[in-house]
């Protein structure tokens, strides 16, 4: 075995390169969420939860930044709706029964 | 003018006992009056390790409830003149303590004329490990190469810089330094273990030492003496160098590079 570990090449399969990558992106990611005032992930989710009722989104789809301006705090909100989904929004399963129970009660009146 | 340390990681098992008593001991034996604290009460082990675990009368629980004096409850080490141990208790947990009762057990510890107070932080975020933190001046960020340890590291980072008693009155900020354990020079050369160089970008704090991954420290430990008293072996030596930069000196870093064996310790091991 090795003689197979010399010869392998050290760089491309070396698990500590894969390490750091990952690190560097979960690091970035949780030092966000903490840097701006305790709220933001509460808030993140809640406008999460609100989309979701509509539109069927992933749980990273949305992202909440307090960005400083000269004198002023800017709240800046993206929100990623699905691609496929690109000018023709489905709505989500929840939205749809809603719909349909709406629907439903109009008729039988 | 006192200065206070805290030991501290987030996750558990990385060091920080080991680093608390390396790093006090090597103060006291610089002139320093110095003293330990063991902030993990409820799960001692600071006792242990600086050897002193059948002197322990009473506790840091009693101090901050005033049932004993600063007197009566600090452990003075057998080894080092300057150098007392302040244990935890260990039939009390972490809501025992309270930040007034230890800001009283710190102005008494100023008052002695202590020129450091080291305080050995128990693992995780909670309770125990924000006390021990909360009066700091500087940190000791103990890390090993390896994931979870440093994102760990990185979230008490965070919490250094929000919730010390610094940060809460817009003091200067606690000075942090890293400080990586059980490193494993072979296994970096490898690719198989985060580099220095890796840990640093990531942390993006200075570097106060790299303690190799060596068998003296559990041989230290079994001994209950402190492994920066063993002159001979890296470690030690490396917990050395920690303690001149700690003190400001300018030292370049060693036990970074795989140790060439000579042909006699490689036959004799």
């Amino acid at each position: 075995m090795g003689i197979f570990r010399f010869f392998r090449s050290r760089n491309e399969d070396a698990s500590a390169k894969v390490a750091k990558d990952r690190l560097q992106v979960l690091i970035a990611h949780e030092r966000s969420d903490r840097s701006g005032p305790d709220f933001l992930p509460m808030l993140r989710k809640d406008i999460l939860d609100v989309i979701k009722k509509y539109v069927d989104v992933g749980d990273d789809s949305v992202s909440v930044n307090v960005e400083q301006q000269d004198a002023c705090d800017v709240l800046e909100l993206n929100i990623t709706l699905p691609e496929e989904n690109a000018g023709n929004i489905t709505p989500s399963a929840a939205a749809r029964k809603r719909a349909a129970e709406r629907r439903a009660a109009l008729s039988g009146r | 003018m006192t200065k206070t340390i805290v030991v501290t990681s987030g996750k558990g098992g990385v060091g920080k006992t080991t680093t608390s008593a390396s790093i006090a001991t090597g103060l006291a034996r610089r002139g320093f009056k110095t003293v330990v604290i063991d902030f993990d009460v409820g799960l001692r082990n600071l006792d242990l390790i600086m050897g002193c675990e059948r002197r322990v009368v009473y506790d840091l629980v009693n101090l901050v409830n005033q049932e004993s004096s600063l007197h009566q409850t600090l452990i003075k080490d057998k080894r080092l003149e300057n150098l007392y141990i302040l244990p935890a208790s260990q039939t009390r947990d972490k809501d025992a303590l309270t930040i007034e009762g230890i800001a009283r057990v710190m102005h008494k510890l100023k008052k002695a004329e202590f020129d450091y107070i080291i305080c050995d932080s128990p693992a995780g975020i909670e309770k125990g490990a924000k006390m021990a933190l909360y009066f700091a001046d500087e940190a000791i960020v103990t890390t090993n190469p390896e994931v979870s340890s440093v994102r760990d590291s990185d979230r008490i980072l965070g919490i250094l810089q929000s919730e010390s008693k610094r940060s809460k009155m817009n003091e200067d900020p606690v000075k942090e330094h890293l400080l990586i354990t059980r490193y494993n020079p072979a296994r970096v050369k490898d690719g198989q273990m985060l580099s220095v160089d890796d840990i640093v970008d990531l942390l993006a704090i200075p570097l106060l030492g790299i303690i190799p991954e060596s068998p003296s420290v559990l041989e230290s430990s079994n001994a209950g003496k402190p492994v920066i008293l063993d002159d001979e072996s890296e470690a030690g030596q490396a917990y050395s160098d920690a303690i001149d930069r700690l003190l400001g000196e300018a030292k370049p870093h060693r036990f970074m590079e795989v140790q060439k064996k000579g042909i006699l310790k490689r036959i004799f091991g």
